[in-house]
């Protein structure tokens, strides 16, 4: 990749991240912070090139365990921001752990 | 090797491909940015990430499918099923594994790489990459190996596998020589081009050395600054990794959660009104134990049973939830009890400080598994106006964060940190499972108040108390 357009790639992304957290209500910074380390998990599709190319043994057993981290991240990211995020009900919205009031 | 599609076909449907993951990552994290959308923002960021890990399969010049597959298999396996069953009050440390777990991930994309360098004969190796990109894959690997070897030791102590805060004095320049040899290696490295064996092994040594010596001397209640200053970390690693693989998708995700990680690590910093270098670098309470003395009057317990019946009857309560209330899972009784109160029609708020728990928003995620309404929540800014207004203030396992000394006594090592002005309340209830000082060291002013009375014992035990006192007081 050109070396110019990676940086406008990686000035252009700064902003955004920047822009979209700094809106996010206090309330959801857990389910952001932990959707933002799902969003890096894609570092899963970088292991999966690096295992792949992998000749040696060697490589092949750094890039096997690159792939069981980066999957790993991903899927663990995922299903923990999917539970959190589940809960989140306003006040008018049913919730089924709602207990009896007596 | 022979791919599914010709050569310039598959990297024309990965690329495009990539550039839809980039679009839907950001869809959904923007959708993250409200309550009612957030659910929709995960589940669009996840077919994202489908798409991309999918379309990868079909680099061209890929081979060890079969391993491939089965790394896939065990690590997303595994982490499947730890995520699902983990307790809500254990996410601060899962999700600092996961996170630890990536970065691990970026350092073992540049380690491939570093050792192929290593390896190869020495035109070869200045062939196959040039010094920026060899750069690139050096600073990642520092980058993300200190956040890999830091983020298993945040685990283990929010897991409560390592128990102590391990401090010894020197500490700092401990710390900073590693840094330097790390870094020293590391251009080496870059400038030769092609580096030894030993080199390379003794770069990733050393980072991950440091990744564990910054990480022990660091508190419990630090831990939402040093969760998510390890996320930014890991974003960058894959960011940096994403450069040497020429893969847009890692760059964009990784810059955009490297920015969003930090400005996050700022706003917690921020809260506890200290800098990341200070939270990183010195132990907190050092000097504290000096600033105890000017507290008048004494601790004055009350019973539940009084304690609920002071509830019963207030017009409005604010509840302030702290870490105590996670370690005792109290949050289930706790919303009993308001539920109670606010069907005898006192009107209840909780009210939460940014850093209370032991990751950002902890509180909220634990508050909202009982099946607290969110609008019920109110963050420091709103509610603090309100507590003129209210009857009683609720403590539950909360202590620095609504210390007074933190406006008052510039001596105390938490002065100007904002905090939930609990005290301005006409009675403030606080249940403490005993009499000692917070994590800081610090003595806490609010409890020693006149119009503030200690309810003593487990969070939970003490709720449930409570809603015997409130139903009685019928």
């Amino acid at each position: 990749m050109e070396g110019v357009i990676a940086l406008y790639i990686v000035m252009l992304a700064a902003f955004t991240g920047y822009e979209i957290i700094a809106r996010v209500p206090v309330i959801l910074h857990t389910p952001l912070m932990s959707g933002s380390n799902f969003v890096h998990g894609i570092v899963l599709v970088g292991a999966m090139v690096a295992l792949g190319r992998a000749d040696t043994v060697l490589e092949q057993v750094i890039g096997f365990i690159g792939v069981v981290l980066g999957a790993g991240n991903a899927v663990g990211g995922y299903v923990v921001t999917e539970r959190m995020l589940q809960m989140f009900k306003a006040s008018g919205q049913k919730n089924q752990k709602k207990k009896e009031p007596a | 090797m022979q791919g599914l599609l010709p050569d310039h076909v598959a990297t024309l449907a990965i690329n495009i491909s990539y550039l839809l993951v980039a679009f839907l990552f950001m869809m959904g994290l923007k959708a993250m940015s409200s309550p009612v959308t957030a659910r929709r923002g995960i589940v669009v960021a996840g077919v994202g990430m489908l798409i991309g890990t999918v379309m990868s399969f079909l680099y061209p010049g890929m081979g060890n499918f079969a391993l491939m597959l089965a790394a896939i298999a065990i690590g997303g396996g595994l982490a499947w099923w730890s995520g699902r069953i983990v307790a809500m009050t254990d996410m601060p440390q899962m999700i600092a594994l996961y996170n630890g777990m990536g970065g691990g991930a970026a350092a073992a994309i540049a380690a491939v790489e570093l050792l192929r360098m290593a390896s190869a004969d020495p035109v070869a190796a200045a062939a196959e990459h040039g010094p920026v990109v060899t750069a690139l894959a050096t600073t990642g690997a520092f980058i993300g190996t200190v956040s890999f070897s830091g983020s298993l030791i945040a685990f283990g102590k929010l897991q409560g596998l390592i128990k102590r805060s391990f401090r010894f004095k020197g500490q700092q320049i401990v710390n900073l020589l590693i840094v330097g040899a790390t870094l020293a290696l590391g251009a080496s490295i870059v400038i030769s081009a092609h580096p030894t064996m030993q080199t390379v092994v003794l770069f990733f040594a050393l980072a991950l050395i440091l990744g564990v010596t910054m990480t022990l001397p660091i508190g419990g209640a630090d831990m939402p600054v040093v969760i998510s200053l390890y996320n930014a970390f890991t974003g960058l690693a894959v960011a940096f990794e994403g450069f040497v693989l020429e893969n847009a998708a890692m760059i964009i995700a990784g810059i955009v959660v490297g920015s969003a990680g930090t400005l996050l690590t700022q706003l917690m910093a921020k809260a506890m009104n200290r800098s990341l270098g200070n939270v990183l670098f010195s132990g907190f309470g050092e000097g504290a134990a000096a600033a105890a003395e000017g507290v008048t009057g004494a601790l004055k317990p009350i019973e539940a049973s009084d304690a609920g019946v002071m509830m019963a009857f207030a017009q409005k309560v604010i509840v302030i939830p702290g870490y105590g209330m996670a370690v005792a899972q109290a949050q289930h009784k706790v919303w009993e009890l308001c539920q109670l109160l606010i069907d005898k029609g006192v009107m209840v708020r909780f009210a939460i400080h940014p850093v209370a728990g032991r990751m950002p928003g902890h509180m909220n995620v634990l508050l909202a598994e009982a099946g607290v309404p969110y609008d019920l929540i109110a963050d420091l800014d709103e509610i603090n106006a309100e507590f003129d207004t209210a009857d009683v203030a609720l403590v539950i396992g909360a202590n620095d964060v609504v210390n007074p000394v933190a406006r008052t006594d510039k001596g105390s090592p938490i002065y100007g940190m904002p905090i939930l002005n609990a005290d301005k309340a006409k009675n403030v209830l606080v249940i403490k499972r005993g009499q000692g000082a917070g994590f800081s060291g610090i003595e806490n002013h609010l409890f020693y108040l006149d119009n503030t009375r200690m309810v003593y014992g487990d969070a939970q035990k003490v709720a449930a108390e409570l809603i015997h006192a409130v139903k009685a007081a019928g």
